[in-house]
């Protein structure tokens, strides 16, 4: 697996979140993510101007295998969503990092727990064990 | 750690995902199944299914024995090679599988069941032949590999044995040869045309690389799936199992009930269900805008009983998700699928929905 972009923070539920400098936080599903649930085929986005609640569901991806729900790993208003991907869910695939963010929300708090690349990628070397 | 084929290593190398299916370490994809499903419409593709349970069955009685254990009729199977797709049922008329019998020559057959139902198969097999004057040989040393796509015969034939690239080529559809120890037949679990081939496990591997070289791409189980929902094909343990009755499992063509004197095992419950207007049906499913449906949805349709997705996904050959459900009796062409509490509206619609390449529904 590739390395960790290490200007992003990560979760548990295999969320990444990038700071952006307006203060809006841009949020994605990691490379492990994708390589996990395969080739997506469908994204269910948000509202944009939607409230969430930290850990609320956020999103819906569909692969060819599955459908697993994304999490809002922090609280706040949804200032955008990914629009590209209702046509074309595998931009996750090919770059889940960057044409494949999935919402940008601007955080109603601070309180995210979030790991850094180091630790995401220790939580996963331990998954792999 | 489950079984593995002969063909593990080069799906190991070849950088395979691999899954559990059915107790065998098998390749689900190896980089894109979306781009594996398009490879085996658009060109030709290459399936390791080796892990499929391959029965011969010979003797004196071997005909008027698989006329007892299977709701086909291998009567039918006038010409040597020629294949016939059957469900062997239990007393109650229930699918104990689903399998293909092709016809090697007087007094033998060759039977080919699925993996994840082995062991009961052939518990099934052996406890109906017991009244019989057959042997029934578990063929575990053989591999099995499929190729299919439009081109696959053609790319294929280049590396057989030469001594046998006409006589294969010939094949009609759903007939088999048997070429020295190997046995080519055109049937296959995709809607294309194409060869199932089953070679000695000694030789699968140099075969396996021979078809990659021959520019036949080696496809994962996970297409193989969505080619077979497309194709409106069955999936044992999906779209029926011992407590379905193939009349409601879109299996009521592979039934003969003729002639009436035929006491195959499951006949005499199937003439019951079979007087049954009210059975469930078995039919397609077209998701009307976007979402994808699975198995085991709820399907609603208006004034009638609930029904089920057996099989649901994404086809990526139309670009919308399908499904095969069962369904309330009666004419109607619309219906509402649960997704995860939101009502889909979904066509209902004939089998298949793909077919050699080319759509069979109007989108």
């Amino acid at each position: 697996m590739s390395e960790l972009p290490g200007d992003l923070k990560f979760t548990k539920e295999h969320e990444w979140l990038r700071q952006e400098e307006d203060g809006t936080v841009t949020i994605g599903i990691t490379d492990h993510a994708q390589s996990a649930l395969g080739d997506l085929v469908y994204v269910e986005l948000p509202e944009v101007g939607q409230e969430v609640e930290a850990g609320g569901e956020m999103a819906v991806v569909e692969s060819v295998k599955a459908a697993s729900d994304v999490y809002a790993p922090i609280a706040g208003e949804v200032v955008a969503v990914n629009e590209e991907l209702a046509d074309d869910p595998e931009k996750i695939n090919g770059d889940a990092y960057g044409d494949g963010w999935i919402v940008r929300m601007r955080p109603s708090n601070d309180d995210a727990e979030t790991l850094t690349p180091d630790e995401y990628q220790e939580f996963l070397d331990e998954l792999e064990e | 750690m489950g079984n593995k084929t002969p063909l593990f290593q080069c799906h190991v190398d070849a950088g395979a995902k691999i899954v559990d299916f059915g107790g065998w370490d098998m390749p689900l994809h190896y980089g894109s199944q979306l781009e594996e499903h398009h490879v085996v419409r658009n060109s030709a593709g290459a399936f390791d299914v080796s892990h499929m349970t391959v029965v011969d069955v010979g003797g004196a009685d071997a005909k008027i024995f698989l006329q007892a254990l299977l709701a086909n009729d291998v009567a039918r199977l006038k010409e040597e090679g020629k294949a016939l797709y059957s469900a062997m049922l239990n007393d109650e008329g229930g699918v104990v599988d689903d399998l293909i019998t092709y016809y090697l020559g007087p007094d033998r057959y060759r039977v080919v069941v699925n993996a994840s139902t082995r062991d009961k198969d052939l518990a099934w097999i052996n406890a109906q032949a017991s009244a019989f004057n057959v042997e029934v040989e578990e063929r575990s040393n053989l591999a099995m590999i499929a190729v299919q796509g439009p081109t696959a015969r053609e790319l294929a034939a280049d590396i057989l044995d030469p001594a046998w690239r006409e006589a294969a080529l010939a094949l009609r559809p759903f007939f088999g040869l048997e070429a020295g120890d190997w046995f080519i037949a055109r049937t296959g679990y995709t809607g294309e045309d194409g060869w199932e081939i089953m070679l000695p496990s000694e030789e699968a591997a140099e075969f396996w690389e021979n078809c990659s070289r021959a520019g036949i791409q080696p496809i994962g189980l996970g297409a193989r799936d969505t080619l077979r929902l497309e194709a409106g094909m069955n999936l044992y343990g999906s779209d029926m199992d011992e407590s379905v009755s193939p009349l409601e499992a879109g299996m009521g063509w592979t039934i003969a009930w003729e002639p009436e004197d035929r006491k195959f095992v499951g006949r005499t419950a199937l003439e019951t269900m079979r007087e049954n207007s009210q059975r469930q049906k078995f039919a397609g499913l077209l998701l009307e805008g976007k979402g994808v449906l699975r198995d085991h949805m709820r399907v609603v349709v208006e004034g009638r009983a609930d029904g089920e997705i057996t099989s649901g996904g994404f086809s990526p050959t139309l670009q919308r998700s399908v499904a095969m459900a069962r369904l309330p009796a009666g004419d109607y062409d619309s219906a509402k699928v649960d997704v995860r509490g939101r009502f889909l509206d979904v066509r209902v619609v004939k089998l298949p929905f793909v077919r050699n390449g080319k759509t069979k529904i109007e989108l």
